[in-house]
């Protein structure tokens, strides 16, 4: 099944350049013959797909700051010029604000791909801290990116996230000042957050440096959750995987472009076509819908004991992240895939579950019912990673894993 | 000449010395040179010096409120109606989140001026305009997520920690309000 390598005929400047650096046996290594478990399904491309996303982003990014001014006088009307007058500056900011909708998608089924495959267990854990750390810089990235059109709710999504700092006993509200470099979201805080939102770009191009480099080490898991034990249960990087993910990648984009070109503003808040009034907050404010469930958890706890429900809902939501961290760790079971984990699999479409109820309850102001959800369902967030993954690892009867990857096929099970 | 047991511990320790030393005076520098990159992040000496502003009290009648802008945030100033005033006198503080007296907060009981920034996360409460809710307390309500404050700023229900904060203020004649 090997390709081989076509490292005889190349052309000449191919070989005087990869004598003195490597990069085209380089290339051919890790994205030709780099040999990929066969029986992967198309929830191996969404990293490729979130890949795509980013690139996306970054080149919408860089066009787009070319036209926006940030200073609190001028950046709604810079942003609204772009829609206006610059010439296809209205693509360029559709596809910014929707990429980063389809990014974090992207994201999110990757992740949760690894929590149901254990990608995460042994030798993947660092490969997995590795996109923990992914998610938390795309999370401060989207935040800053938020407030640059200095609508209503670009102000006052930046007041309430920077007010969570003030949580923090003693230092909190020096944190926070030092943070808006002022009293409130004002000009500083703007040019800083501009600053930031670019740099975070590069930030995270270099994790997911790392990240690839990390999982060509350890290389990919498969639905089985065994690794392979031959040659002929992996096949190629290319042509295989170039043609499938590439096939995925168009999917995504079809998808991505009918948001683009016919619901651009579906997934946004219209009130952030309101320029920010640092005097009225509206109604209600509400995150853009990546944020929905962590926004839920921050707002479903009450006053414990001597922890009010400001710090307790702090410490929660960065919790809720955090846990992912210690995931490798937390769940005991030696098997990987939930295929032969009959009640992980179960616990695993309850947490799925819940954390769409808490993208439910996160949209919606905290009474009634959206805050009894948000509570029963941090519990079941919380209490699935801390004592579901530990307990039921060492207690759960699995089914018997097969030979190998090819015994599987050939019987049919993979 | 040979070297000796004891001379070849010696300079080991003393190897293992430099290097500690040489290790905290690096990262003392560095922490030290952090600093301005740091500080430089802090509120700048314009910010600081915008920080005072005058209120002119005569057009506002009891029982109105006027919202002014003091270091970018609102600052509530509301001429309360005796009833007001009662109402925030009459709770005993110690029955209070955030225990504090009426008379502590409004050194003229007619008015009390308040940082109009919720002590939950920052949003700006309601109640200063005529169509307004007022909250259960008949203050102010933060309809970000339900904080109730009463006629004193004081937290009264709802997720806030703590009360309306007063700013620095003092009054310049009988009819101008100073703020910072
Ligand atoms: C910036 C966003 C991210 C990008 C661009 C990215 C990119 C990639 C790519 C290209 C792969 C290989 C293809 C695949 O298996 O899908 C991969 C694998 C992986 N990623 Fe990510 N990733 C991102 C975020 C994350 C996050 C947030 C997590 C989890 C916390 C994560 C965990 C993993 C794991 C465990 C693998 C190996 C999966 C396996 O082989 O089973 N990644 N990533
Ligand atoms: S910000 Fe006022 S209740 Fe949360």
């Amino acid at each position: 099944m090997k390709v081989k390598s076509n490292g005889g005929n190349r052309p000449r400047i191919v070989e005087w350049i990869d004598a003195r650096l490597p990069v085209f046996t380089y290339l051919q290594r890790e994205y030709g013959e780099f040999p990929m478990p066969r029986n992967v399904n198309y929830l191996w491309s969404l990293g490729a797909i979130a890949s795509v996303f980013f690139a996306i982003l970054m080149v919408t990014g860089i066009f787009l700051a070319m036209h926006y001014t940030a200073h609190k006088d001028l950046a709604f009307d810079s942003v609204e010029r772009i829609m206006r007058d610059v010439n296809w500056g209205w693509l360029l900011r559709y596809m910014h604000m929707n990429g980063a909708s389809f990014f974090f998608a992207a994201v999110y089924i990757h992740l949760l791909r690894g929590l149901y495959y254990g990608s995460y267990k042994a030798p993947r854990e660092l490969l997995w801290i590795f996109g923990v750390v992914l998610l938390l810089c795309m999370m401060a990235s989207a935040f800053l990116g938020y407030v640059l059109p200095w609508g209503q709710m670009s102000y006052w999504a930046a007041t309430v996230i920077t007010n969570l700092f003030s949580a923090i006993p003693l230092v909190g509200d020096m944190l926070v000042s030092w943070i808006l470099g002022g009293y409130s979201v004002d000009n500083p805080t703007l040019t800083r957050f501009y600053a930031l939102h670019y740099l975070m770009a590069f930030v995270i191009a270099a994790v997911i440096g790392l990240h690839v480099i990390a999982l060509h080490i350890v290389r990919s898991n498969n639905p089985l959750g065994i690794e392979p034990k031959s040659a002929d249960e992996t096949v190629p990087f290319h042509p295989y995987l170039t043609a499938k993910d590439g096939f995925a990648i168009v999917v995504a984009l079809i998808a991505f472009s009918l948001f683009t070109f016919f619901a651009p503003n579906m997934l946004g808040e219209t009130v952030n076509y309101v320029p920010a009034n640092p005097l009225q907050t509206p109604p209600h404010i509400v995150p853009e819908w990546y944020f929905w469930p962590f926004y839920a958890i921050l707002r479903a706890v009450p006053n414990l004991w001597i922890i009010d429900a400001k710090l307790g809902g702090v410490i929660a939501m960065g919790a809720s992240i955090l846990v992912l961290f210690f995931v490798p760790w937390l769940d005991t079971s030696p098997v990987r895939s939930a295929r032969f984990r009959p009640i992980y699999r179960g616990f695993f479409w309850v947490l799925i579950a819940a954390i769409v109820a808490l993208g439910w309850a996160g949209s919606r102001p905290p009474e009634g019912a959206a805050l009894w959800v948000a509570k029963a369902a941090t519990l079941y967030y919380f209490a699935h990673f801390l004592v579901v993954l530990p307990l039921l690892g060492r207690r759960e009867k699995t089914l018997p894993l097969p030979a190998s990857i090819s015994a599987a096929i050939k019987s049919g099970a993979a | 000449m040979q070297e000796s047991e004891t001379d070849k511990a010696g300079e080991d320790s003393r190897r293992e010395f430099l290097s500690l030393v040489t290790t905290a005076f690096g990262a003392a520098g560095v922490a030290t040179a952090l600093w301005p990159f740091i500080n430089s992040m802090n509120p700048a000496q314009d910010v600081l010096a915008a920080s005072t502003t005058d209120v002119d009290l005569d057009p506002i009648a009891a029982g109105q409120s006027i919202t002014v802008l003091w270091r970018g945030k609102p600052v509530f100033v509301r001429h309360r109606t005796p009833a007001e005033v009662a109402a925030a006198r009459a709770v005993p503080a110690a029955e209070l989140r955030d225990p504090v007296s009426d008379e502590a907060r409004a050194t003229k009981p007619e008015w009390i001026v308040l940082v109009g920034v919720c002590t939950h996360l920052g949003c700006v409460p309601l109640g200063q305009r005529p169509g307004d809710s007022r909250g259960d307390f008949g203050g102010w309500f933060c309809p970000c997520h339900g904080s109730h404050y009463d006629t004193s700023g004081r937290i009264r229900r709802g997720p806030a920690p703590a009360n309306l904060a007063v700013p620095h203020y003092s009054f310049r004649d009988s009819n101008v309000l100073r703020i910072g």
